[in-house]
């Protein structure tokens, strides 16, 4: 069996960041492996930050992420990503969207949303990888499913069998959008694939 | 891959462990971290499940099941299991018949509770046995124990879990249901009336029963030692829950004391433990309960020296802990094979800078019916006593409006016991409780009848967006659905209301602003008790059934850039810069066309008329 992985998901309530780490988890459990994940439900997802730590090896103790300890952050919103950037192993990538989701705290307390924050990232030498999957869904016809796009850019950068992604999908999401998120699975791994 | 492998929250598990049991009864209130147990129960069409209208109805309503002799289950969260005190600290002492399990769900961390209370306590207050997994596979096998137990020494059991428990997945080997005989009520005053003469001797037979355990604990399959290699096996942790998965996490070497079932704790066997070890080392999150029994034993122990009693732990924590505790000499290992750097904690290369890191709290949705009257009553200047649910966002800014928030049904009473003290002070403020429809019903009825009572003139709304929308919407009385979606009698707030005695009994639609208004302007100053019902279905449940949402668009050429839309701290309105009329450049509000919901109100509020539908827009 090849080595283990930890995965953070980040991002914004409502971003579909639950299934997309669902997915993933089951993706990895039908390639053979232990897997843990662990997120938080209620409060915290009522349009604020949700994570999801998924972690799959051989044997798994913790289902949450050491600090520095992340092989891959995914970000679903780019200002997310920098806030977890804390988790990145050293030798780790944030594959981030390029998204942008304004919290409602810069117009009711005067909060500053970080718009440059690819170029700060850039700057501090963050192994990053930021696509447009909002592009590509909407070329889709259909918003929603950005999460399961960059879902897509993930699986290149992971070595887990194709059709376990494509069994977990079709598994896990609506039957009536499931050749659509079948499709926005294969054009996120276009998008990876063709990125460095 | 074994076939009858599969990937479920420790929640799922419980659900399924519970059904393997032959289980025949579940109840609970919902309350998170625990919805998911009966969430998922309901799947089971053998197991009768409901949800009460509260902890301390589910805990009764299983207790019943169980004296009528049918394996019976009730979950909740941590604080519920306050609600339920009552009928669970006697059913210690009567015993239980059929098998009967308390789930409480604790929330270290509080990601969405009042407090973080560890009711391991509680279950030792009981005089009850307590049993901790540490994750799915776990929560299922130790949910069919936790039967077991209850029956062959008579009592409730309770089962804990914490949020990293219940809500992170793993693999779970599934078994096949054992289908229990229905043992069938059999009359027995003696144990379970328990006028004093009886409750008596209950008491000794609980404290013999408590003997009892401690054996069986001693012995318990779920007790273990782990022994450890290298130089790292003289260092024993002794942990229970989700600690131990992050203390094997980050020492994997060291010798392990494993607690599965942690009331009674086995005392005996840890001690025998700590002679094998140079180093003993509770890694508990919250209180020091089993590091505390253990000192009390006699033993030479260490923990919270270590570890914070505040919030979760992490394996991060513990690696710190540890590496706290060999840099002070806490933990002396007198030994040049093991040393500080051991437990240095992973090299982290980036660090978030303040400036690009933005606050997101937890906001209203867009278009949330709350949202309405949180904005015209603010005008009023009240003081808004608070509940438990969606509505206590209403106290983050702009909205700013909430100044309590306590416990399940406290806004009701509150309001009416500031009201009365307000009478040796020259304020003049406007006194109001704010609660949801399922915590109406869960617990502020009793409460209302009170105000009548007791001659408040307090005003209550009841915000009704028909469900139990914080936990994800769950169906309650007033719904008038049960918790598989089957019709049943509804309960009518306004009629319960009136009848509570309550003569002035509003409904309005908060998505109608001039009329909630009106409402607010009539009830407030009156000289007896009003209740104000905001009804209107929560948003997300709309967006669940439809129809298609229209949203609302904001015309650039109208929109003056006043700013008043963003007082409702909608999400999804947004402000961008465009052309002004005299050429410069100027602030205008957008709305965000995927997170619009097509509520209204932005519309209602702007005063230029720059917000309209969609369609007219075009």
């Amino acid at each position: 069996m090849n080595e283990g992985k930890n995965l953070l998901f980040v991002g914004v309530g409502g971003q579909g960041i639950l299934l997309a780490s669902e997915i993933l988890s089951q993706t990895a459990m039908l390639s053979g492996f232990d897997v843990k994940k662990s997120e938080v439900h209620g409060m915290a997802q009522r349009g604020g930050i949700v994570t999801s730590h998924i972690r799959y090896a051989s044997r798994v103790f913790s289902p949450l992420i050491m600090k520095g300890s992340a092989d891959i952050i995914l970000a679903f919103e780019k200002a997310e990503g920098y806030r977890w950037l804390e988790y990145l192993s050293p030798t780790g990538q944030l594959i981030t969207a390029t998204t942008e989701i304004i919290p409602t705290t810069v117009y009711s307390t005067g909060a500053e949303y970080p718009h440059n924050v690819i170029d700060e990232m850039r700057a501090q030498n963050v192994n990053l990888l930021a696509v447009d999957v909002a592009q590509v869904a909407e070329n889709l016809g259909n918003l929603r499913v950005a999460n399961v796009v960059l879902l897509g850019v993930l699986s290149t950068r992971l070595d887990l069998p194709h059709n376990r992604w494509t069994e977990s999908i079709s598994a896990l999401v609506p039957p009536k959008h499931k050749e659509l998120n079948l499709k926005a699975f294969e054009e996120g791994r276009r998008l990876g694939s063709a990125a460095p | 891959m074994n076939s009858d492998n599969k990937l479920l929250s420790g929640n799922e598990a419980i659900a399924r462990g519970a059904y393997e049991a032959g289980v025949k009864v579940a109840t609970a209130y919902p309350g998170t971290p625990s919805t998911e147990i009966l969430e998922t129960i309901r799947q089971y069409k053998e197991v009768y499940c409901e949800w009460s209208v509260n902890e301390k109805v589910a805990t009764e309503v299983a207790q019943g099941a169980a004296i009528g002799g049918a394996r019976a289950l009730t979950a909740m969260k941590h604080v519920g299991v306050n609600v339920a005190m009552d009928p669970l600290s006697t059913f210690s002492y009567t015993g239980v018949n059929a098998g009967f399990v308390v789930v409480s769900a604790d929330e270290p961390g509080m990601h969405s509770s009042q407090n973080e209370q560890d009711n391991r306590y509680l279950a030792k207050f009981m005089l009850i046995p307590l049993l901790e997994p540490s994750d799915a596979d776990e929560a299922k096998r130790m949910t069919i124990e936790a039967f077991e137990i209850s029956e062959r020494f008579d009592t409730p059991v309770m089962l804990r879990t914490t949020t990293r428990v219940s809500h992170s997945k793993g693999i779970v080997s599934l078994g096949q249901r054992a289908e229990q005989p229905a043992r069938g009520f059999k009359h027995d005053p003696a144990k379970y009336v328990v006028i004093p003469v009886n409750a008596r001797l209950r008491r000794a037979a609980v404290l013999s029963r408590l003997e009892r355990l401690k054996e069986y604990s001693e012995r318990s399959d779920f007790n273990v030692v782990e022994p450890g290699r290298g130089p790292f096996r003289r260092i024993g942790i002794v942990a229970a829950g989700i600690a131990y998965q992050y203390a094997k996490e980050v020492i994997p070497d060291a010798s392990f004391f494993k607690v599965g079932l942690s009331n009674p704790l086995p005392v005996g066997r840890i001690a025998e433990f700590a002679k094998s070890v140079q180093v003993l080392i509770v890694v508990e999150e919250l209180e020091p309960f089993m590091q505390e029994q253990l000192l009390s034993a006699g033993l030479k122990v260490i923990g919270k020296e270590l570890f914070p009693r505040a919030g979760e732990l992490s394996p991060d924590a513990v690696l710190a802990g540890l590496y706290r505790g060999v840099e002070s000499g806490l933990i002396d290992l007198s030994s040049d094979k093991i040393n500080v750097a051991d437990f240095s904690a992973p090299d982290v290369r980036f660090t978030p800078k303040k400036a690009f890191t933005v606050p997101r709290p937890p906001t209203l949705c867009p278009g949330c019916p709350h949202r309405g009257i949180f904005y015209v009553l603010k005008k009023y200047k009240p003081i808004a006593m608070g509940d438990i649910g969606c509505y206590t966002l209403g106290v983050l800014p702009p909205l700013s409006l909430m100044d309590s928030c306590i416990c399940m049904g406290a806004s009701v009473t509150n309001a009416m016991g500031v009201g009365k003290a307000l009478q040796w002070t020259e304020s003049s403020e406007p006194v109001v409780g704010i609660i949801g429809d399922s915590t109406f019903v869960h617990s502020g009825i009793t409460g209302l009848v009170n105000i009548v009572y007791n001659k408040s003139n307090v005003t209550i709304f009841i915000l009704d967006n028909g469900t139990t929308a914080m936990t994800g919407g769950q169906q309650h009385p007033a719904t008038g659905r049960t918790i598989r979606d089957e019709p049943t009698s509804q309960l009518v707030l306004e009629r319960l209301c009136e009848a509570i005695g309550v003569n002035r009994v509003r409904v309005v639609d908060p998505y109608d602003l001039d009329a909630v208004d009106k409402v607010i302007s009539e009830e407030l100053p009156a000289d007896e008790p009003s209740v104000i019902i905001a009804r209107r279905e929560c948003v997300l449940d709309r967006l669940r059934k439809g129809p298609p949402v229209i949203p609302y668009i904001v015309n650039e050429q109208a929109c003056v850039g006043c700013r008043k839309c963003l007082e409702l701290g909608c999400p999804a309105i947004i402000t961008v810069t465009a052309p002004s009329k005299s050429g410069g450049e100027q602030t205008k509000a957008r709305i965000d066309q995927f997170l619009c919901t097509g509520c209204s109100i932005c519309a209602q509020v702007c005063p230029v008329g720059a917000i309209t539908v969609k369609k007219e827009a075009q």
